[in-house]
């Protein structure tokens, strides 16, 4: 049992994450891959992530304003964003990652466009709730072992 | 995905963390990717294994290094790429007469376009992301690749 309180709250905000579906065991391996060598791995992935995504999103929110619609571009993007939101373990954004895709598939413009709204507010609770993790991981200081609670 | 009867995971994960990694620093990887996180996180999984892998961002990129002389032992060839795609990669690679292991690594799953992707001439083809049982399941692989070729 954890006994510096940050890294208390650190670990239940953690937990948090996986019992409400934010992330998935994807987000494991990444820490996973963390060691001493490499001590700020999966804040640096994170943060590569929010950064080549975002420009993902401007090209889909772009293609949602063109006229005529084009299903097979939006596809592409958002087939794109999935994978870069599956690697970090971005479970609810990959959801409505899946569903926009399926909205294309059957042409449903309203569809993609209530779709696409949903994500971009997953998308950004999640940035939020990872960015108050990493911040609060500085704040507690390295750890000694990894004790991962499943 | 299935294991092949040899890799048994519980057998290998009885080498020391050491031994894994110093055995395999004789083999040569190229990442050929387009998504900047994909070869970050390849590259950190493959590192984990004692691997220090070269990488590309597109298809004709690792056509070039073949064709300046370079070469690898195993290549981890992702499908959809700009300027020259895994499949074209791949079709080329062999049509040089390459033969190193090459994996393609797609996040489409579709059994046809994993099925296409095979054909261009692939060894295996895994849907992303690698995870530390592919790269063992490889490696073996390519450990017994290398015995078969050694006794020709």
């Amino acid at each position: 049992m954890e006994r510096n309180p940050l890294r208390r709250q650190l670990q239940m905000m953690r937990k948090s994450f996986f019992d409400q579906g934010y992330l998935d065991d994807q987000f494991v391996q990444l820490e996973e891959l963390q060691d001493e060598a490499n001590p700020n791995f999966v804040e640096e992935v994170v943060t590569l992530y929010y950064r080549d995504s975002s420009r993902l999103i401007l090209s889909i929110e772009q293609a949602l304003e063109r006229k005529p619609f084009d299903f097979n571009k939006l596809d592409a993007y958002m087939h794109q964003f999935k994978g870069s939101s599956s690697s970090i373990g971005a479970k609810k954004v990959k959801a409505e990652s899946t569903l926009f895709r399926e909205y294309c598939k059957s042409g449903n413009k309203e569809g993609c466009m209530r779709c696409f709204q949903q994500l971009k507010k997953e998308y950004a609770t999640l940035r939020k709730k990872l960015e108050a993790y990493f911040q609060l991981a500085r704040q507690a200081g390295p750890m000694e072992t990894a004790c991962r609670p499943k | 995905m299935v294991l092949g009867n040899g890799a048994s995971s519980s057998s290998l994960n009885m080498k020391s963390g050491e031994d894994k990694v110093n055995s395999n620093k004789n083999l040569s990887v190229l990442v050929v990717d387009d998504d900047p996180l994909i070869r970050m996180l390849h590259d950190m999984h493959l590192k984990k294994f004692g691997l220090n892998p070269q990488v590309v961002e597109d298809g004709k990129k690792a056509v070039d290094l073949f064709r300046i002389g370079a070469s690898f032992d195993l290549i981890l060839m992702d499908k959809e790429m700009p300027v020259m795609n895994g499949v074209e990669a791949t079709k080329e690679l062999r049509d040089m007469g390459i033969n190193s292991m090459i994996v393609g690594v797609t996040s489409r799953g579709l059994e046809i376009e994993m099925q296409d992707f095979m054909e261009s001439g692939l060894d295996f083809c895994f849907e992303k992301p690698l995870t530390p049982d592919m790269i063992t399941f490889l490696l073996n692989e390519l450990n017994k690749k290398n015995d078969d070729d050694n006794n020709d």
